[in-house]
């Protein structure tokens, strides 16, 4: 059809004016046109469809354990399907935590990266650096998972967290966050994952956000003798610091919502427990973990509860990181 | 003079912090890669490809699991890639800077980064809760859903590098708007088309987490796309959790099929945007 149309262009231009059978032509063409524009708009239009859709559906799947457990949900430390108590208190407390152990990885090597990427780097290894940063963003989950659960774990078990309890064991506060014994899965070893995961996305955008500072701007500070680092710190990072906290929290809203790296070695338990030690649960691990098996109406709309927490929390989170990254942009000279 | 020690000691301190993070950064890709080549390989022999997955204790292969993502990956891409390419169409030819566009690209954009397992939840409670059985097809619905905001996402950012003097040229020639796109701007942006469907199939074919409660699992292999259907993802979660041996073997050779498929993907990816822009 596309090359039949094409052919009627040429038609048109031989058979000269005012012919019929060019106000037909044009008649077809005016008509793709619009067909076209619609179709491409209505597929644009799907977009906020879906997000409608995703929101709602997630809703009215909800809408039973929400009336049985009502805000109490959220803290909830219940969890037992027999009696059909449901509290979404430890998935959410896992979420955040290892979230955030993943963020105190991510965030410094990730600045990290970016600032030896774009300030100190020799050029012709920069390109080959910069691919292999983002191949690492590139791995599936799945497989961070199952190198998490057989070589990160016991890793972490035989070296790092008997250190970490023996060093800590005396100092006030810390005892607690690193107490029991080593069990090589938990909430440590799901937030150094993840902050592995996250990483590259950390990196990238703030390499991106490191380059629209204008040179004459670096190139002024050098002028007056300043090193690189304090070029960085007081001029590249300064007018980036929107940025930087967009690529963070872009960071962030990845760990939130990561499912399968954690299932495997987060050790599906529903409790809180003070020691990132501990094994623990988050929102995604227990909807992957127990969806398939939840029996009963209450079960199955908890987990989608959940699931619709989950979102909520990753949609606020990701539209602070977009506005803050949006300025940015402007700012560079968008 | 010692405050200039003090300086360029501070500087080359944080300078070797940077390298430390780079190298650290590397560390884990080549860390996972040699550890993946290295358990894989041990695994990998013909019956890989040839055989169903077995059950614990018998010997078997992958190819069920294979074919499984094979046919959703391509039905999710079928149905996900028109759908995005003709959205970002929309967004880079028609709808430019109105209000509405900028409101869509900021949804797609978390759409983006979105929890993919959530778009699971969402294809059970349409799909799957009402059909009251699993499918492929669900599955491959989830996986579009996920491929739509990849594929927008590139398709708006390669029109837009497509000069606007070669649209005008085209316009003035007497070409209607629907002809300037179709045979100027994606002929001159098709590379980058093509990288944007490229990168969404290596996004789509490691995804888990929204095939688990669509299309299930199969241990054996079925061409029916309204029944379950295995994929390489979720027979690699089954098999690495559980305690038997030969499993967890199978479990790591299909990782490293997995992750062989999807970094072969984004390098070529890559390689065609490269050649784009030193054109």
């Amino acid at each position: 059809m596309e090359r039949a149309g094409a052919g009627d262009l040429g038609a048109v231009a031989s058979q000269g004016p005012a012919t019929a059978e060019r106000g037909r032509v044009l008649q077809r063409l005016a008509f793709i046109d619009v067909m076209f524009r619609r179709a491409t708009f209505s597929c644009a239009l799907l977009v906020l469809i879906l997000l409608g859709g995703v929101i709602l559906s997630l809703f009215l799947g909800s809408l039973p354990a929400i009336q049985a457990f009502g805000l109490g949900f959220i803290t909830s430390q219940s969890w037992n399907p027999v009696t059909e108590k449901f509290g979404g208190g430890p998935a959410i407390y896992g979420t955040l935590v290892t979230s955030a152990i993943a963020l105190a990885i991510a965030a410094p090597v990730g600045i990290g990266i970016a600032v030896f990427l774009t300030e100190l780097c020799p050029p012709p290894l920069r390109r080959p650096i910069g691919i292999a940063i983002e191949l690492l963003a590139g791995i599936p989950s799945i497989i961070y998972g199952i190198w998490g659960l057989f070589v990160l774990a016991p890793f972490l078990q035989q070296y790092v967290q008997p250190w970490l309890i023996d060093t800590f064991k005396g100092a006030p506060g810390l005892s607690a966050l690193f107490a029991g014994p080593p069990y090589g899965i938990g909430m440590l070893t799901a937030g150094v994952i993840l902050g592995v995961m996250v990483l590259p996305y950390v990196a990238s955008v703030c390499r991106d956000v490191f380059e629209t500072v204008p040179v004459v701007l670096k190139e002024a500070a050098f002028g007056i003798g300043c090193t690189t680092t304090e070029v960085v710190r007081h001029v590249v990072i300064p007018y980036t610091a929107v940025g930087v906290i967009g690529a963070i929290m872009l960071g962030l809203g990845r760990a939130l919502g990561e499912t399968m790296a954690v299932t495997f070695v987060i050790g599906n338990a529903h409790k809180i427990a003070a020691s990132i030690l501990a094994p623990g649960t988050t929102i995604s691990a227990t909807i992957a973990n127990e969806f398939t098996e939840a029996v009963g109406d209450l079960y199955t709309s908890s987990l989608i509860l959940l699931g619709l927490i989950l979102f909520v929390i990753t949609f606020v989170e990701l539209s602070i990181a977009r506005l803050l990254y949006m300025r940015v942009q402007r700012q560079g000279g968008g | 003079m010692s405050i200039y020690a003090r300086r360029r000691a501070a500087d080359s301190i944080s300078q070797k912090l940077c390298l430390a993070a780079a190298v650290f950064g590397l560390a884990w890709l080549v860390a996972i890669l040699i550890v993946l080549i290295y358990e894989g390989a041990k695994g990998l022999s013909p019956a890989v490809f040839t055989q169903m997955t077995p059950a614990p204790g018998n010997s078997g292969g992958l190819l069920n699991a294979i074919l499984g993502s094979l046919i959703m990956t391509v039905l999710g891409v079928a149905v996900g890639a028109p759908l995005g390419l003709l959205a970002g169409t929309w967004l880079a030819e028609y709808g430019n800077h109105s209000k509405l566009a900028t409101v869509i690209r900021f949804i797609n954009d978390i759409l983006l980064s979105a929890p993919s397992i959530v778009i699971g939840l969402f294809v059970y409670e349409v799909i799957v809760a009402r059909q009251k059985h699993f499918s492929a097809w669900s599955g491959a619905a989830a996986l579009a859903i996920l491929v739509i905001p990849v594929v927008l996402r590139t398709t708006e950012d390669m029109l837009r590098l497509v000069p606007g003097s070669l649209r005008e040229a085209a316009t003035a020639l007497g070409l209607p708007r629907t002809y300037v796109i179709r045979y100027v701007a994606y002929r001159a942006a098709k590379a980058g088309l093509i990288t944007g469907v490229l990168l969404a199939i290596a996004r789509v074919s490691g995804e888990t987490a929204p095939l688990l409660f669509t299309a299930l699992n199969n241990q054996f292999f079925s061409a029916d796309i309204n029944a379950p259907m295995a994929s390489l993802p979720v027979v690699i979660f089954q098999f690495a959790l559980s305690p038997y041996k030969d499993w967890q073997q199978l479990a790591w050779t299909g990782a490293l099929l997995v992750t062989a498929a999807v970094l072969l993907l984004s390098i070529t990816a890559r390689a065609l945007g490269a050649q784009r822009g030193k054109k």
